[in-house]
């Protein structure tokens, strides 16, 4: 594996431009959240020490207060002003918002985009919630057990999957020789969520009279891992992701 | 942005389209920027960069170097002309077929638009 063209590991050059944020960071026992902030400010190279202020201010987080004492959602927003801050230019943030209600996600939102819009870089964020982030996105992949379901740009997902509802035969025609990832019926109607090759299968599908959309992402990532999983069961119950 | 109404960089195209249709953006006054429109549509700035080149590349907008884009000159009426060229499809279509499911003839329809002209 390479990062910026050399290999990571024990390379000091490489390792200054990552900033990594987990989830449950710890500190050491006697870190306020001060001194958390100094000691990422003589870490990282592009380090933005007004930005970390305002962020401070903005997530309300108290300076002299000690780390172990915040709650998890504090504790997440100091991750967050910290790889934010970092201005590295690749950012790893790992469900940055554990414990954080959303008011505070939507401003970590908010100041990602701003300071990104003015500090492009790469910004590598791994979430459950994928709803409210969907519209951020330029590049998913989409991860499930182990396993790369979805690696492509954002835009090109909106168009992937066509969501067609109308009469139970013209919604089976439709979905006839395409990959059907979900499919209902109530009554007579019925609905399904069928891959699609471009605008003109969309145009079929109007023609065909059937009302079509298309599928949020959320949607998608669902029936893609509801899909996979029932193609190839889980074969142990805590199965470990191969490293 | 809207999840049913297309890619993301179209709706931010055709927003600023309708600003220029409905004169909010006049023509040779400037376009909000990439950054401005990622904020305020809470979208990823390429996203609208995409949408603001669109325009450039259909000489609705132009960019003046180091400071903007611009709506040019004649862009209302260019856009006016594609956007009456897609009526049919984007609303007549529509219209049509409701108007079939529930059993409302051509006539019928002609004689409702007539009546909601009248109400104006």
């Amino acid at each position: 594996m390479e990062v910026f063209g050399r290999s990571p590991f024990e390379d000091d050059v490489t390792l200054a431009g990552i900033c990594f944020v987990k989830e449950g960071q710890r500190y050491p026992d006697a870190f306020r959240v001060r001194d958390a902030i100094s000691a990422a400010s003589w870490l990282f190279p592009h380090w933005d020490a007004d930005l970390a202020e305002g962020l401070l201010d903005d997530f309300e987080l108290p300076r002299r207060r000690a780390i172990k004492s915040l709650s998890r959602g504090m504790n997440s927003a100091v991750g967050i002003v910290i790889g934010l801050a970092s201005r590295a230019p690749l950012t790893l943030f790992d469900e940055p918002y554990l414990g954080l209600d959303a008011v505070a996600r939507q401003l970590f939102y908010d100041r990602l985009l701003a300071d990104y819009a003015t500090h492009p870089r790469t910004v590598v964020l791994s979430t459950h919630l994928i709803e409210e982030i969907s519209d951020l996105l330029e590049h998913v992949v989409l991860i499930d057990r182990g396993r790369v379901l979805l690696d492509d740009t954002a835009e090109r997902l909106r168009g992937d999957a066509l969501t067609v509802s109308g009469p139970r035969s013209a919604v089976e025609a439709f979905g006839r020789g395409r990959e059907v990832l979900h499919a209902e019926t109530l009554g007579g109607a019925a609905r399904a969520i069928v891959r699609i090759d471009g605008p003109a299968d969309e145009a079929a599908a109007l023609d065909a009279g059937l009302a079509a959309e298309p599928t949020p992402l959320q949607r998608l990532v669902v029936e893609l891992a509801r899909s996979s999983r029932a193609a190839e069961p889980a074969p142990a119950l805590l199965e470990e992701v191969p490293r | 942005m809207n999840e049913d109404a297309g890619p993301i960089f179209r709706q931010v195209a055709e927003l600023i389209e309708t600003a220029i249709v409905d004169g909010s953006l006049p023509e040779e006054s400037q376009a909000p920027s990439t950054n401005e429109l990622a904020a305020f549509h809470r979208i990823n700035p390429a996203t609208a960069a995409k949408g603001l080149n669109q325009l450039v590349a259909d000489g609705v907008l132009y960019k003046r170097r180091g400071v903007g884009m611009f709506a040019a000159t004649g862009a209302r009426e260019q856009v006016l002309k594609r956007r009456r060229s897609e009526f049919a499809a984007q609303y007549v279509r529509p219209l049509m077929t409701e108007a079939r499911k529930l059993g409302i003839s051509p006539q019928e329809l002609t004689s409702m638009i007539d009546g909601w002209e009248d109400r104006r």
